[in-house]
């Protein structure tokens, strides 16, 4: 089997390039670093260095030889450094029904190849995947990840009821179509990662937004949405795509050339303008050319005279073109000017100042049936999905060698063939067997060693991975916890705005010309005294009419029934026996029901379950 | 000196930490908390601690710390006399006075002129690697020296006015507890709720907490628990106290920040109070009550352009001020000697002055200032050649910033951590402490 030897020798080769990176960084790369006393005996060091390389081998093989599978991935990795891999040592048995969800569409056949190759992984590392999901694990993690909040009350009570084999995939479609739901969740993920949650001066977030809300609604091509965010020209109110360039020009648009190369064709390059990079093939040649496509690129202030404070005040800011011919200059790390001219990927474009060379460079990286931009799209959107996607992180594909290349290679070249259909993408993903498992572990992938991306392993998705509810997530989850949707009227803008300033308690900038950001929100100190203590649970708390409690408490079901409703309304499951239990003796005790259901409430949106996407 | 309880509204303090130790959040030897009040103040006055003051940004360092004067790369700026063996800036004419207590490292030679990656290196003492997430120091000393503290009942690691780095295999439990330079924390009051609701709440929140983890799902779901406790800990703790910065004498507001003409954000329109020299203030509080790493961030150093005008107008009064501030008060309370005080950014930046009169990101040859603890002041250790290109004498590596705190923090340098994916880890990166600092 040629599919089956290709996938082992790619798998060893990733466990083998890791651990070479990480040797590599320890020690030899970087000279220049070394201090004076390392410098007599780098020589040693080096031969030491071969000497830990063996050892490390070694000792992992030792370590994880009591019968466990981990065994024969070093062994791959070993063998992989000399001839080629012999048959598999130790086969695991799959169940001959693939999971379905009843997709019956035109992509059938896709999405089985897909399965196929994710299961070869579970065969190779000998990985039993976990079970399915039941109905109720699963409602709630398909609405995080395409509408990015949980299933409202009825949601998950229609879809549990709900009796037709082809619910889920039906289920998938009915979220992409919505409009309010798909469209703002992928609306605010794109401006976070294109200008960052907190916005730099003078640029337009509302315009952004405008035009991400059109390309998502429409369901444009993503080569499209990529060729005007990085060609737009004129004024940033009325050309929304232009506010994604005028946020990082400065610096000779040195944070313009990392951030696109990072978001649109998957690669960290930035530290490629000091010095050659150390692992992937850019070098700072490279950069610099990546570079001279952003030249004629010019931020202009339009200013206008402001009665109220009687000064020319900045009204809005103009992308233009300017008329920038030849090189850019770079020098080298060791003092040496060099130039650089408009090139990628061995593309040369003409330097003439009459070229526009940002549309020169949207036509060639969209160009061809297997692109940078959509294999960086795919990994982005399955790690969106999944938690992890086929390299760590997703934006840097250039250092570690993709864990499933032929499983990149099949979704992205059918990416391109859609046309870049965004929805089409999502839909193949959420369709396929192993988004359809649970994210609890079995006894056969809970190892380490196994499959646990977190503790450094490759990802083999033979469970679904947990992930954070981000910031947004968490509360547009806790908007629907207290039914606030259904009531608040105000335009999407309004919404926007009021999301936008409870997010900057969690936001901070690091004050550099790069706009660079960090949240503390997952999983720290202040998320939870937030919910513990804060005003969106005071209000999700509240027994005012419209909100959920008072639906729920006024209903006419009865306690265990009101139970099970909170219950469903927040973790989208019902209550077990011991939770039961637990509930009926706080209502039993409770100086009144609506504390008793109050504090119940407050329990179940405190919890891991809650806050956790699985 | 005692201050007011910090309770829940409608209950005491004692009943409220009877119903924690009985709840899902139970803290050990919480409730004997009182008894041990006077034993744990005399104590802590002999605590160990850092205060990182991290200049995020990149600073200048061949103006401030390493002048240059009559080569082409010198600048506009003179160099002044110290208290210690060498010269600095003379717009740092405050710290000079106190620089006999701290030292300079003017060999650093640290590769990593990108921000990110900079910012990563400094803080861990790591280059960053796609396999492994490393804990920022602040992560470490939580996990080493903060979880040996028992009576702190505030998180072991504090930044103030930044976000420092994250706690990587560490875990959430030691990520670095972020506070602005007001101290105010939000929504760290309970709202009315009688210790009977409290208990409710716990019981409940318990079932469906320890089933989730239960379920065999990873390490997100217990992570959760415990950032739970903390914070519930926290809540009703005295030593948030030690935040109330505000709540200061004017003079030794003064100290920090400067007063009347004299402020030091006063050009800036920060008024007296300027967030840096109060964050160093609210620093030396924590450290006070037990906290072992404190973080404070002054931003803005990313100076591309007008690198000259910025630093006399703007970063260095501020700096000056809190950093003389900050040693003197130390001094003066004799906490200097068991506190440690590095000065740092991600980067130094290019001894050759752009054309916009700026200087860019260069890594190669720059300084970094260290002092306290314990640690040898007044001295300068390594130097850069005569223009500020390369460094003459032996380089350092974060790592060896490390090792000399782990040194001061009494932190044994063959501890090793191990990473989730098993891989053993040095401390500090293996790095050696400068035997100039400790001898």
């Amino acid at each position: 089997m040629v599919q089956d030897a290709t996938n082992r020798r790619v798998f060893a080769a990733w466990a083998a390039t890791l651990a070479t990176v990480s040797l590599i960084l320890s020690s030899a790369v970087f000279p220049v670093i070394l201090t004076g006393a390392e410098k007599e005996t780098a020589a040693g060091d080096k031969a030491k260095g071969e000497k830990a390389k063996a050892a490390t081998v070694k000792s992992a093989a030792a370590s994880t030889s009591k019968g466990s599978k981990r065994k024969s991935r070093v062994e791959k990795a070993e063998s992989s450094l000399g001839e080629a891999v012999g048959a598999a040592d130790e086969a695991i048995k799959l169940s001959e029904t693939v999971y379905s969800t009843g997709y019956e569409g035109p992509a059938r056949e896709l999405i089985e190849s897909i399965n196929k190759e994710v299961r070869q992984g579970w065969i190779d590392n000998g990985v039993r995947p976990s079970e399915p999901a039941d109905d109720t694990e699963w409602v709630r993690r398909v609405h995080l990840d395409i509408v990015g909040h949980i299933p409202d009350l009825e949601a998950v009570q229609k879809f549990i009821a709900d009796k037709d084999k082809a619910k889920r995939a039906k289920l998938i479609d009915r979220l992409l179509d919505d409009d309010t739901g798909y469209v703002r969740n992928f609306t605010t993920i794109w401006t976070n990662l294109l200008i960052g949650r907190s916005t730099p001066r003078d640029v337009s977030r509302s315009a952004l937004q405008k035009f991400l809300r059109e390309g998502f609604g429409k369901n444009r091509g993503w080569n499209e949405i990529v060729t005007d965010l990085l060609t737009a020209e004129g004024d940033n109110d009325q050309n929304g795509a232009a506010n994604f360039l005028l946020s990082h020009l400065n610096e000779g648009a040195v944070p313009a050339t990392a951030i696109s190369a990072r978001l649109f064709l998957g690669m960290q390059v930035q530290c490629t303008q000091c010095h050659n990079h150390p692992f992937n093939d850019w070098k700072q040649n490279a950069f610099w050319e990546f570079n001279s496509f952003f030249k004629q690129a010019r931020r202009q202030e339009v200013r206008k005279y402001n009665e109220k404070t009687g000064r020319m005040d900045i009204d809005h800011l103009e992308l233009g073109r300017m008329d920038f011919g030849g090189p850019v200059y770079f020098e080298r790390r060791n003092g040496v000017m060099e130039v650089a001219y408009p090139r990628f990927n061995g593309v040369d474009v003409a330097p003439e100042a009459d070229t526009n060379r940002r549309q020169e460079l949207a036509k060639i990286i969209t160009t061809g049936s297997r692109t940078q931009v959509a294999d960086a799209m795919v990994n982005r959107m399955w790690g969106h999905f999944f938690g992890y996607g086929f390299t760590k992180p997703v934006d840097d594909m250039g250092v570690v060698p993709p864990s499933h290349p032929a499983l990149l290679e099949l979704v992205s070249t059918a990416f391109v063939e859609s046309k870049y259909d965004l929805k089409q993408l999502i839909r193949w993903i959420c369709n396929s067997e192993a988004y359809n498992l649970t994210s609890r572990f079995n006894a056969k992938n809970a190892k380490s060693k196994q499959d646990n991306p977190a503790a450094g392993e490759m990802p083999l998705f033979s469970h679904l991975y947990l992930k954070s509810l981000s910031a947004e997530q968490l509360y547009d989850s806790l908007i629907v916890a207290t039914n606030a949707h259904k009531s608040k009227s105000g335009s999407w803008e309004q919404a926007e705005q009021t999301r936008q300033k409870w997010m900057q308690q969690f936001v901070k900038t690091f004050g550099t010309d790069e706009n660079d950001e960090a949240t503390s929100f997952e999983g720290t100190i202040p998320q939870a005294l937030m919910m513990m203590n804060g005003e969106l649970i005071q209000n999700a708390l509240s027994d005012a009419k419209g909100t959920l409690l008072y639906d729920v408490l006024s209903g006419k079901a009865s306690p265990a029934e009101k139970v099970k409703e909170l219950y469903l309304a927040t973790l989208s499951r019902a209550p077990s026996t011991r939770e039961i239990q637990t509930a009926n003796r706080i209502l039993r005790t409770a100086s009144s029901p609506l504390e008793a259901f109050q504090d119940l409430y407050w329990a179940l949106l405190n919890s891991n379950e809650f806050i956790i996407n699985h | 000196m005692i201050h007011p309880l910090r309770v829940p509204d409608g209950m005491s303090r004692r009943h409220f930490m009877q119903h924690l130790a009985s709840g899902a959040m139970t803290l050990p030897g919480l409730a004997f908390l009182s008894h041990l009040d006077a034993h744990a103040a005399e104590v802590r006055k002999n605590q160990k601690a850092c205060i990182l003051l991290w200049m995020s940004g990149g600073p200048p360092t061949i103006d401030i710390w390493d002048l240059k004067p009559g080569s082409k790369n010198g600048g506009d700026f003179h160099p002044i006399g110290t208290t210690g063996d060498f010269q600095i800036s003379e717009h740092m004419p405050q710290s000079a006075n106190v620089m006999k207590h701290l030292s300079i490292v003017r060999s650093m030679s640290t590769s990593e002129a990108d921000h990110g990656r900079g910012r990563y290196f400094m803080h861990t003492g790591y280059i960053p690697n796609p396999t492994v997430v490393h804990p920022t120091f602040g992560s470490v000393v939580s996990y080493e020296v903060g979880t040996k503290r028992k009576d702190l009942e505030i998180p072991a690691f504090v930044s103030i006015g930044g976000p420092s780095m994250g706690p990587g295999f560490m875990g959430m439990m030691h990520s670095g507890f972020q506070v602005g330079s007001n101290g105010e924390i939000k929504d760290a009051k309970m709202r009315d709720l009688s210790s009977a609701r409290f208990e409710q709440r716990q019981a409940m929140f318990k079932a469906v907490e320890s089933d989730f983890i239960k379920s065999n799902r990873g390490q997100l779901s217990v992570d959760h628990e415990d950032v739970y406790k903390k914070a519930t800990k926290l809540m009703t703790s005295r030593q948030m106290q030690a935040f109330k910065v505000d709540e200061e004498k004017p003079e030794v507001v003064a100290m920090y920040c400067g007063s009347g003409a004299n402020a030091a954000g006063g050009r800036m329109g920060m008024g007296a109070r300027n967030p840096f020299g109060m964050g160093c203030l609210m620093a030396r509080r924590l450290v006070e009550v037990g906290v072992p790493f404190v973080e404070v961030d002054l931003g803005g150093w990313d100076l591309h352009q007008n690198v000259f005008t910025t630093l006399k107008t703007q970063r260095l009064p501020v700096l000056d001020q809190a950093l003389a501030g900050l040693t003197t008060d130390l001094e003066q309370r004799g906490m200097l000697k068991d506190t440690t005080i590095v000065w740092m950014g991600e980067f130094g930046r290019t001894p050759r002055i752009n054309q916009d009169t700026g200087r860019d990101h260069w890594a190669t040859s720059w300084s970094v200032v260290i002092g306290g603890g314990g640690l040898r002041g007044g001295i300068a250790v390594g130097a850069t050649d005569k223009d500020g290109l390369s460094c003459t004498t032996q380089s350092y590596l974060p790592g060896d910033i490390w090792a000399t705190v782990a040194h001061s923090l009494g932190i044994p340098l063959d501890t090793v951590h191990t990473s989730k994916n098993g891989r053993p880890m040095k401390i500090a990166n293996g790095g050696v402490p400068i035997k100039e600092l400790i001898g």
